[in-house]
């Protein structure tokens, strides 16, 4: 089963290709937000290094949010386009759940921080049980501070990544003394990790219609939060 | 050839399916006007939001009115600009995936040469040359439309779009939005001369508009009516101001094609649909021997069929995009 997943959720820009024995390759580019003009010129130069045709697709994969809203629905109309013109499954993961992905071996709690400006962030929180992922906090909006209380009743182990680090690694490690700042090329998007997921739920048969799914963008739009 | 055509370059989903720049065989257009009313305005997310949840379902409407499947279409148009960057980037992104999975060309669209091509759907013997007035909720321009791919820009606002002015207004006298539409129904109730709103006609050798001055005018009028505490009448005002509008587009429109002697006006965007700007730019346009044609409403208000309609031009004249096609909130006319 071949599994193209794409995720521009933030900065970074990756796609993977990814079947049950192997990673057929994967892009990940942190540089600039350009999406729009990237992506299918990416998907396009890993198809073909990767001897593959999009029609050899099984399942296509998108880091679904939370995340840049604009980047999201690059991503998601991308996949949608995809599914809808060769009538394939979607399957859409959440982006701090991929993050989580990147460090599998971790002892401890996995707390994913990305910047949803305005002083907030898009976390949540995860441990692997066993191999398996398991999530100890919903993907939030939330303040700082918030964030923290939710992390102050942990005994463990407390590895901090994403994009948000930069702004908030600060506040988090010095309320956190067990927290630890996941290096930076382990602590950005890659969409092999989303991929992962993907497979394991395509596996599962825990597919989408390309109709059904939507970007998870859990802040609504300003507009909406601030009409009366 | 069919070409399946995208445009969600504001708050309306559109796909149409066009053949040979000239037949429409399907244009299914996904209005979000009431969603936007309530916040005086198009909400640029809100509007990308919806495009992302509903495209996928107005392209399967589109093929299932024309028994098609995607496989049987010749090729993929979608606006690239001018518009709304987020929502733009909506109907790209699916347009790049769609036409790389079936292997056919993708073709971008000016959304402004979209609007002009409207014109080329109602009126099959229509051909270039001929000078057009687009005015739109974000534009207002005066261009000579030379050949299929050669778009001269005479004459632009140098401020508010058209379209724009009518938006104010009518929020501000209270008809909501969208106020093209609110507007001309209430004139129709009021006396066009009541209130002398100025005719801005910047250098009468230009063809360029203001529509600020205007609209500040009309503001100020109700401001002073209001601290005089004196009523006025809602359908006045809009009757008075829609006339300074149209007087000014009109008497443009007019004098411009005498200037270049172009014997042929077309009219194109949302705006074009004003009853009053039909009306006069007729009567006007046949006291000046000149031949005047403008699109069905439906086609006037965006939609994707006159995208499918410029696609077709772009493609024949071997303008074809590659996967890099980006989004462009600003594009000029007669760029890519």
């Amino acid at each position: 089963m071949n599994i193209l997943t794409v995720d521009t959720s933030t900065i970074v820009a990756s796609v993977a290709i990814l079947n049950e024995e192997k990673l057929v390759g994967e892009m990940i580019v942190n540089h600039q937000k350009k999406h729009s003009e990237k992506l299918m010129v990416s998907i396009d130069h890993l198809l073909k290094d990767g001897g593959l045709s999009i029609r050899e697709i099984d399942v296509f994969g998108v880091v679904a949010g939370p995340g840049s809203f604009t980047g999201l629905r690059i991503g998601m109309a991308t996949i949608k386009g995809f599914a809808q013109a060769l009538n394939k499954p979607v399957v859409g993961v959440s982006t701090l759940e991929a993050l989580a992905m990147n460090i599998p071996f971790a002892d401890g709690i996995i707390c994913p921080v990305l910047d949803a400006q305005r002083n907030q962030t898009y976390t949540g929180a995860f441990h692997f049980e066993d191999g398996c992922l398991v999530r100890d906090l919903a993907d939030s909006v939330l303040e700082i501070d918030a964030l923290i209380d939710f992390l102050k009743k942990k005994d463990e182990p407390i590895y901090f990544l994403g994009d948000g680090l930069p702004r908030f690694s600060e506040t988090l490690l010095s309320a956190c003394p067990k927290g630890v700042r996941v290096p930076n090329y382990l602590s950005m998007n890659r969409a092999s990790s989303a991929a992962a997921l993907v497979l394991e739920r395509a596996l599962k048969g825990d597919v989408s219609h390309y109709r059904d799914i939507e970007p998870v963008y859990i802040r609504p739009s300003y507009a909406e939060e601030h009409k009366q | 050839m069919k070409i399946l055509s995208i445009e969600t370059s504001c708050d309306e989903t559109s796909v149409a399916i066009v053949e040979d720049g000239r037949k429409i065989l399907t244009n299914r257009i996904y209005s979000q006007i009431d969603i936007h009313q309530k916040y005086g305005g198009v909400v640029p997310e809100i509007a990308s939001r919806n495009h992302v949840t509903k495209l996928p379902y107005i392209i399967d409407d589109a093929l299932s009115e024309t028994h098609m499947t995607l496989a049987e279409v010749d090729a993929i148009g979608v606006t690239n600009g001018p518009g709304l960057i987020g929502a733009l980037l909506v109907g790209l992104s699916a347009a790049k995936a769609i036409a790389y999975s079936l292997d056919k060309p993708l073709i971008g669209v000016h959304h402004i040469e979209g609007h002009i091509a409207a014109n080329f759907l109602q009126f099959p013997e229509l051909e270039p040359p001929f000078l057009t007035l687009v005015v739109s909720g974000g534009h207002s321009h005066l261009v000579l439309v030379e050949d299929y791919q050669t778009f001269k820009v005479l004459g632009r606002t140098i401020d508010d779009a058209a379209g724009e002015a009518f938006d104010k207004i009518s929020r501000v006298l209270g008809f909501g939005y969208p106020g093209g539409p609110a507007i001309d129904k209430a004139a129709k109730l009021g006396n066009l001369d009541a209130i002398a709103f100025p005719r801005v006609f910047l250098d009468k050798s230009e063809y360029n508009f203001s529509f600020s001055g205007l609209k500040s005018a009309v503001l100020n009028y109700i401001n002073g009516m209001k601290m005089k505490n004196e009523p006025i009448n809602p359908n006045d005002v809009a009757a008075s101001f829609q006339m300074a509008v149209v007087e000014v587009l009109v008497k443009k429109t007019i004098d411009c094609a005498k200037h270049i002697r172009m014997d042929k006006i077309c009219m194109a965007g949302g705006v074009s649909c004003n009853s009053l700007l039909r009306q006069m730019m007729t009567e006007e346009a046949a006291k000046a021997g000149l031949s005047l044609h403008y699109p069905d409403p439906i086609l006037c208000t965006d939609n994707a069929a006159m995208i499918g309609a410029m696609a077709y031009y772009n493609y024949i004249n071997g303008v074809v995009s590659d996967l890099s096609l980006n989004g462009i909130p600003g594009l000029k006319i007669g760029t890519r």
